[in-house]
């Protein structure tokens, strides 16, 4: 795999259990979208900048059917809380705890994330 | 045959009916809702081949209405109730002292009850010739399939004589049937019953502007026949002679009494069998009689169905006499709105003004085809009236009929832009007026199906009071109604389009439009709820928004191209990506085809791309092909191929103009009367791009066998010999639906301006995904009130709703070249940001019959928890 080169610009980056990853460059988010991202271990991360410019990793795959979207679903804001809903059924996840909205039992990975 | 054989061990009484016409079902309900289909044994006979059916929409049959949709009934009624049925076996004798009834199939049933409800027969007078073929009378979807039939093998001109309600309705279904139509009437005006001298000018006017002849003031005294025994003509009083192929007598009714007067029950003078205030027959207890076949207490004999239902209650009260609700009939309100030929039509009370001393107030425009009439008592009271050419008003007048109202009675006739404040809300209605003279209800009875009975919803109040179900002229009073009891009882009838925005989507598109708004944030910022304010939005608003930016791109200047930054992030996925997510995470891809219409070249090339990225290809049901499989970074690469062969993107992703499926047409078929193909193709790349709060679909047929089904469509183009029929408002679907004619006959011209009317009015005033099918049984006034707006442009609308279109139309790019040519945008078309170049390791495929599908168990490889996918990694 290639990954993106480095600039200077804003960077985003994720915290896992080794450090903090760089993902892109901030400028490659639109706020209220995300993109998909793959760690060096495999899993997919889908990183989101809210209109505030906040950042939120949370794992990409819609664990209702399996498929890597949920990057591209629509964010949106619950009761003052970030979430996205995936492109596939729907389904609603807080972009904060990653609990799924539509259902107490489904909560999906979360990554802390940053610019540097 | 059978012979009475009572069932069960004790002899239930016998309750007999006599006719199965619109009222006689509607005395079979009364007779269920009060349990006596239990308690009582009950045989209809059923003179025509069908059960009852809504004769009062019988000329829709040419608008498409099927026999069956017509139907007023169906097995699940007359079976669930125990009710014997015989269709096509009329009642020929009745003996009174026997108690028995005869039919024509010679089956003889005892009765304790005996009701007559066999309506009238066309009045035919009696000229030389009446029986001649191509004479016809126009009472049952028998006597229509006949006229039809004829009309469509050797008629090109036809001829009705009597120009009331009936005649006018057979006139336009002539006209509709591509026959030069002409009406010959006796009074020296048009519904000479209804409407006034000013009123009948007023009617003439827009009648003969539709195409139609119409002869005033002139009797017919004999029909014309030819060697071969067929209508030729007709020879008029005033000497002259009018060439016609067929007559259709439409010269009043006269009630069937005869079964009647054989059995020694007493009739009217000019007919109808007497009968007193509870529908009993006055010469025997045992016998009742309904309908347009009684004549009731007050010397009439009612040719409307209201009060025909109004006696089918009142008789199933006397026959059940347990006291609940005892009711009499003493006469009824003549009140009638009709839609004839596209004129609003309405008279009330008493509107020729025959009371003393009472005062008429009259606003007339005979260039704009308008009159209308109040009569008002010394006191003020409103008497009646009549209106022509603009019935908005009929609900409320009808209503206030009998009170003083409210404001000075010269306001509520002239027009709204004549400095007159709009019409009367119904809140001034007192609770005792009637809002559905079909059904009876009055105000008071619909507050209380939403005060008491819980009703939240106009649908449920239709079902809880009947209001609305007849006519349907009351569903708009009827609505606001409803919405007003709502809201006065603290329920909260949120319109809002979601948690964001308070507004609805049709106050929402206004916005964008007046203020020429281009940002999502904007509008949220400004217009959104409170608490949504600075937020993100959700999934349900920011697409909608979109849509509106999309739809009115080039008027309020923003980037019509869905991409576009502060667009971008507001799109559903499938639109972000111009594709469409399939369950792995891969697209489909579906480049136009307009009108259906391929090059074998291009089908080529779709096959050499499908099988260079072993994609699984299928041919759609929407006349095009699609490619499924493709991953996402492969989408730039497949548009390129597609561009550079002269494609371009289908919008199987959008909720803009889909596909305008066509027939072969005219080119080819034996039986084409126009080019279907050209004008889908037309259709299809005028309207390509244009988004809309549903997706739009649109088919073209050659001619009336429709083979391209237009009348699912949300609009549907039917070719007819003089040009096209335009049909809008189908769906297919979850809850498939028949679109309605909107208008007739048009040239190439005038049916795309009336498209694109169309179009822009729905993108304007529905809800987001809102098909147009379920827009026009939502918005009120239904079909009436679109062709008003979109046909006689009633609220001035039109030359915007043109322009919006033009500015569309001008400014339309394909969405699929403008990606590939835009680098910026290209880099969206990944897995990953941060590794271009890997594909997403979840979306596999294995084989199915010599194509792909996608791989599912790769799906659920580490759902929950998440183990590394090294290994799958370079799949
Ligand atoms: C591909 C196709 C089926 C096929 O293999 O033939 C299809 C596929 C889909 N249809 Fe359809 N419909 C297809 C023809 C139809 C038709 C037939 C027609 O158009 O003549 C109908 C009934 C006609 C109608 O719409 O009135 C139809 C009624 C629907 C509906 C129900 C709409 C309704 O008003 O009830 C949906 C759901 C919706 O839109 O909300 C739907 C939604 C869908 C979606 C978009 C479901 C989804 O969200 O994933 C499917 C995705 C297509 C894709 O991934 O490419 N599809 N769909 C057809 C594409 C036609 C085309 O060339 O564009
Ligand atoms: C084209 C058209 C448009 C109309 N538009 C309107 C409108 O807009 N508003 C309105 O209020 N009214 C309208 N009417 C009138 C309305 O249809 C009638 O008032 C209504 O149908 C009367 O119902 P009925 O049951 O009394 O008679 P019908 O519906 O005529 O039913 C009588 C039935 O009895 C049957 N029958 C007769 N004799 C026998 C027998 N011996 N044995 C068995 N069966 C028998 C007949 O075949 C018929 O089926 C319209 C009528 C027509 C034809
Ligand atoms: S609709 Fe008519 S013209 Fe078109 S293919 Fe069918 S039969 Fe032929
Ligand atoms: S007035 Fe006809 S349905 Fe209500």
């Amino acid at each position: 795999m290639t990954l993106a080169p480095e600039t200077t610009d804003l960077k985003v980056q994720l915290r896992l259990a080794e450090g903090w990853f760089t993902v892109c460059e901030l400028s490659l988010l639109v706020p209220g979208r995300g993109v998909a991202a793959l760690l060096p271990d495999g899993r997919q991360v889908a990183v989101f900048r809210d209109r505030a410019g906040r950042l939120y990793g949370i794992d990409n795959r819609d664990p209702f059917c399996g498929a890597a979207v949920l990057s591209r679903g629509l964010t949106g804001t619950h009761r003052g809380r970030p979430y996205v809903a995936s492109p596939l059924l729907k389904q609603r996840f807080d972009l904060t705890s990653g609990q799924c909205l539509d259902d107490t039992t489904v909560r999906v990975q979360t990554y802390e994330a940053r610019t540097a | 045959m059978s012979t009475t054989a009572p069932v069960g061990d004790r002899p239930r009484p016998t309750i007999v009916l006599v006719g199965h016409g619109m009222v006689g079902q509607r005395f079979l309900e009364a007779l269920a809702e009060r349990g006596l289909t239990a308690t009582h044994r009950v045989v209809v006979l059923c003179e025509e081949p069908r059960p009852a059916y809504d004769r009062v929409r019988l000329t829709s049959y040419f608008s498409g209405r099927t026999p069956e949709e017509l139907s007023l009934t169906d097995t699940e009624f007359i079976t669930g109730h125990g009710i014997e049925l015989h269709v096509g076996d009329p009642a020929e004798t009745v003996d009174r002292a026997a108690r028995r009834v005869t039919a024509r199939s010679g089956l003889t049933v005892g009765y304790d009850v005996l009701v007559l409800a066999t309506g009238s027969s066309p009045f035919v007078p009696p000229v030389p010739g009446r029986d001649a073929e191509g004479c016809f009378v126009y009472r049952t979807i028998e006597d229509l399939l006949a006229i039809e039939a004829y009309a469509r093998s050797r008629a090109t001109t036809g001829a009705v004589v009597g120009g009331g309600l009936l005649g006018l309705e057979a006139a336009g279904a002539l006209k509709g049937l591509g026959l030069a139509s002409h009406i010959v009437e006796f009074a020296p005006r048009l519904m000479p019953v209804q409407v006034d001298e000013g009123g009948g000018a007023a009617l003439l006017r827009s009648i003969e502007e539709m195409g139609l002849a119409v002869h005033t003031g002139v009797g017919t005294q004999e029909i014309v026949v030819g060697a071969d025994g067929a209508v030729t003509g007709m020879k008029l009083s005033d000497g002259s002679e009018l060439a016609t192929d067929m007559v259709v007598f439409s010269a009043g009714v006269r009630p069937r009494d005869q079964l009647a007067r054989d059995t020694g029950l007493a009739v009217g003078e000019r007919g109808g069998i007497t009968v007193d205030e509870q529908c009993r027959t006055v010469t025997d207890p045992r016998v009742f009689a309904i309908g347009e076949c009684a004549q009731a207490v007050d010397g009439r004999v009612y040719g409307l169905v209201a009060p025909g239902y109004e006696q089918a209650e009142t008789a199933a009260a006397a026959i059940a006499a347990d006291g609940s609700g005892q009711r009499a009939f003493t006469g009824a309100d003549l009140s009638t709105k009709l839609k004839l030929l596209g004129v609003d039509v309405a008279s009330f009370g008493d509107a020729h003004g025959t009371a003393a001393d009472c005062l008429d107030v009259v606003y007339s425009d005979s260039r704009a085809g308008l009159y209308k009439k109040l009569v008002v008592g010394r006191d003020g009271t409103l008497l009646g009236g009549i209106l022509v050419g603009d019935a908005e008003a009929y609900g409320t007048l009808r209503a206030l009929t009998g009170t003083v109202p409210p404001v000075p009675p010269e306001r509520l006739v002239l027009p709204a832009d004549a400095g007159a404040p709009a019409a009367l809300g119904p809140a001034a209605l007192p609770d005792a007026a009637v809002i559905c003279s079909c059904h009876n209800v009055t105000k008071g009875t619909i507050r209380g199906a939403v005060t008491e009975h819980s009703c939240t919803s106009v649908p449920e109040v239709k079902k809880c009071t009947r209001a609305g179900t007849g006519c349907g002229s009351c569903v708009k009073v009827l609505g606001q109604l409803v919405t007003a009891e709502l809201e006065a009882s603290g329920v909260e009838v949120d319109k809002g389009l979601c948690g964001c925005f308070a507004r609805t989507r049709e106050e929402l598109y206004e916005i964008v439009l007046a203020l020429r708004l281009t940002s999502y944030r904007e509008l949220l910022d400004r217009y959104g709820r409170e608490e949504a304010r600075d937020g993100d939005g959700c999934e349900t608003c920011k697409p909608a928004v979109a849509s509106i930016i999309a739809s009115l791109a080039p008027t309020i200047g923003a980037d019509g191209y869905v991409l576009d930054g502060k667009q971008a992030a507001l799109q559903d996925t499938n639109d972000h990506f111009l594709a469409n997510l399939q369950k792995n995470g891969s697209y489909s891809v579906v480049p136009r085809i307009p009108g259906g219409e391929i090059t074998p070249e291009k089908l080529i090339v779709i096959g050499e791309i499908a099988r260079d990225f072993g994609l699984y290809t299928k041919i759609t049901g929407g006349q095009r092909i699609d490619m499924f499989g493709a991953r996402v970074e492969q989408l730039p690469l497949i548009w390129t191929r597609l561009v550079d062969a002269g494609f371009e993107s289908g919008h199987a992703y959008g909720k803009a103009l889909r596909t305008v499926k066509s027939c072969v047409g005219r080119t080819w078929c034996r039986y084409g009367v126009q080019d279907s193909v050209r004008m889908a193709i037309d259709l299809e790349l005028r309207y390509r791009g244009l988004r809309s709060p549903h997706k739009l679909k649109s088919a073209v047929s050659g001619c009336a066998r429709e083979c391209a089904e237009a009348q699912s469509k949300d609009f549907g183009v039917i070719a007819t010999a003089h040009g096209w029929n335009l049909y809008v408002g189908g769906n297919g679907g979850a809850t498939p639906r028949h679109a309605d004619l909107l208008a007739q006959d048009l040239s190439d011209a005038e049916l795309i301006r009336l498209i694109d009317r169309f179009l822009m009015f729905y993108i304007r005033t529905a809800d987001r995904l809102e098909r147009t099918s379920v827009w026009l049984e939502r918005i009120p006034g239904g079909l009436d009130h679109v062709r008003d707006v979109v046909v006689h442009d009633s609220l001035r609308i039109c030359a915007e709703l043109e322009s919006l279109m033009a500015a569309h139309v001008a400014h339309y790019r394909d969405e699929w070249a403008e990606t590939i040519n835009n680098p910026e945008k290209l880099a969206r078309f990944v897995s990953f940001v941060n590794a271009p170049d890997t594909p997403d390791p979840v979306v596999g495929f294995v084989p199915e019959r010599d194509q792909i599908k996608p791989d599912l168990p790769l799906l659920s490889i580490g759902l929950r928890p998440a183990p590394a996918l090294e290994g799958s990694a370079q799949r």
